[in-house]
């Protein structure tokens, strides 16, 4: 009986530990806490968990204040005089635009990318427990890697230190976010956040708008000038009486060239259901020059490709910012501070009081 | 040898072990999990009612994920409407969800509890494992 003996708490250590550190911690088990108080990627959450985005939000501000300044600009110094002399559907038109633009910006942002939670510690400890054991046959690939046929394809899963977990196909691990995101495509630091399985759509919707907006926004200005010039007989009397417009001209002038250039290239990836992070690696690159399309996941045709990855069922959340976490793993943290509390009072007492 | 009885063991059965479903990637990177019987189970559960109750499962996440005119419908329309009806409208993703949640609460009433096991819903897990909590057989006598 002497090893189950339990140790003596001196009652007077109690009466003298501070009642508000006791209070704190009752008041901390009581309060449910939500999931996304305890999320341990580098994200930021807004609104009760409802809006995230990255920790470093990027130039996110900056993208968003060029489009509203060269969007105002457009209103508010081109529109009058192509009203006049042309039609109002060319306000009518740009401020959709805009909408769309803003909206898809917004989206892409504040979406959770596809962010798969972190491993639990008991599936953790059953996946070391499997990679330990599979050691047995001749052959054995490097350890913390996993193959397996998709489609008649060797795909190599590699295993994800920060989450505990062999990642799923198409799945990686980014480290601004540290976070793993499933059909990762890249770290948009214009949107301030990753691009993924769940905000693909909201991304090239986007940049496709964007690249409407930013033509049509350079088709406008330079009817504008050229009429103005045409009504005063010389262009740089109209640049005088308009001088917003050169702006715009040049905003949108070097944003086209990418834009464009970005669009092109995420139509390309979406007709070959390929992601931007598989297209640098050269996953499926074709080896030897054997099969077409070596990707394993690419559909039969183009269209299947581009109604899947934009026009597919939307996937859920998985990391569920807004439930409560259980209580089972609060209470460990609670009960063991206050077991705790007893033995380093003295300790405490010193730090607390000064 | 002393006995230690924490108030916990008396209201509710500890947990002797847990399996886990991991997600068979053959077809792609659609939500399905593997239908190998597990070992463990082997004492508590028929290989049969095991195997329906995933193959069940399999088949409720391939209706969540169908490519098809409904799913397409909805895709189009959300990008017509700038996505705003995701956040007025439940998705057809969501609604198979909760169907999925409800199968699993039943599955556990009927068949897993009576045997001691507990089913985790894998939507609590990111949808990659199914989680089977195996508990204390009482009835076989306690202690270790």
């Amino acid at each position: 009986m002497k090893n189950c003996e339990y140790q003596q708490i001196d009652p007077r250590t109690l009466v003298v530990s501070p009642s508000s550190a006791q209070k704190h911690t009752e008041k901390e088990a009581e309060r449910p806490r939500r999931k996304w108080e305890v999320f341990p990627g580098k994200n930021r959450f807004f609104c009760g968990g409802r809006i995230m985005l990255a920790r470093q939000s990027g130039v996110l501000p900056l993208t968003l204040g060029l489009i509203v300044f060269t969007c105002g600009l457009f209103f508010g110094f081109d529109c009058s005089f192509l009203v006049e002399h042309l039609t109002v559907f060319i306000p009518m038109i740009a401020a959709v635009l805009f909408l769309f633009v803003v909206i898809s910006l917004l989206w892409t942002s504040f979406t959770d990318p596809g962010i798969l939670p972190r491993a639990t510690p008991d599936e953790a400890a059953d996946i070391e427990k499997q990679i330990n054991t599979s050691g047995s046959s001749t052959y054995r690939p490097p350890p913390r890697t996993k193959e397996i046929l998709i489609n008649q394809q060797v795909v190599k899963l590699k295993y994800c230190f920060t989450c505990k977990m062999f990642r799923p196909p198409r799945t990686s691990h980014c480290s601004l976010c540290d976070n793993c995101v499933e059909r990762f495509d890249h770290h948009c630091p214009w949107v301030g956040n990753c691009v993924g399985k769940r905000n693909y759509r909201f991304f090239y919707s986007f940049i496709i708008s964007l690249s409407f907006l930013t033509s049509f926004i350079f088709g406008c200005v330079i009817t504008h000038i050229t009429l103005r010039s045409q009504i005063c007989k010389s262009l740089v009397q109209a640049i005088q009486e308009s001088p917003a417009s050169v702006v715009e001209l040049v905003v949108c002038f070097f944003s086209i060239w990418s834009i464009l250039g970005l669009s092109g290239f995420h139509t390309y990836l979406v007709a070959s259901n390929l992601t931007t992070n598989e297209d640098i690696k050269g996953s499926w690159s074709s080896k030897r020059g054997a099969d077409e399309s070596g990707n394993p996941y690419s559909h039969s045709n183009i269209i299947t490709n581009c109604c899947a990855t934009l026009c597919g069922p939307m996937p859920p959340s998985l990391i569920d910012r807004r439930g409560f976490v259980p209580p089972d793993e609060a209470i460990p943290a609670a009960s063991a501070s206050e077991i705790e509390l007893p033995l380093f009072t003295a300790k405490n007492d010193a730090h607390m009081v000064g | 040898m002393a006995e230690t009885h924490s108030l916990q063991d008396l209201q509710q059965p500890a947990v002797s072990s847990k399996v886990f479903i991991q997600r068979d990637y053959g077809s792609g990177t659609i939500c399905r999990f593997q239908s190998k019987f597990p070992s463990e189970l082997e004492s508590r559960l028929d290989k049969q009612q095991f195997e329906e109750t995933i193959q069940t499962l399999n088949n409720l996440y391939a209706e969540a994920e169908k490519l098809g005119g409904k799913s397409y419908l909805e895709g189009c329309l959300a990008c017509l409407t700038a996505y705003t009806i995701f956040i007025c409208m439940e998705t057809h993703y969501e609604k198979v969800l909760r169907k999925i949640a409800r199968y699993i609460k039943d599955q556990n009433e009927k068949i897993y509890a009576p045997r001691g096991l507990l089913l985790t819903d894998p939507i609590e897990r990111g949808l990659r494992v199914i989680e089977i909590t195996i508990f204390e057989d009482r009835s076989v006598g306690s202690g270790r």
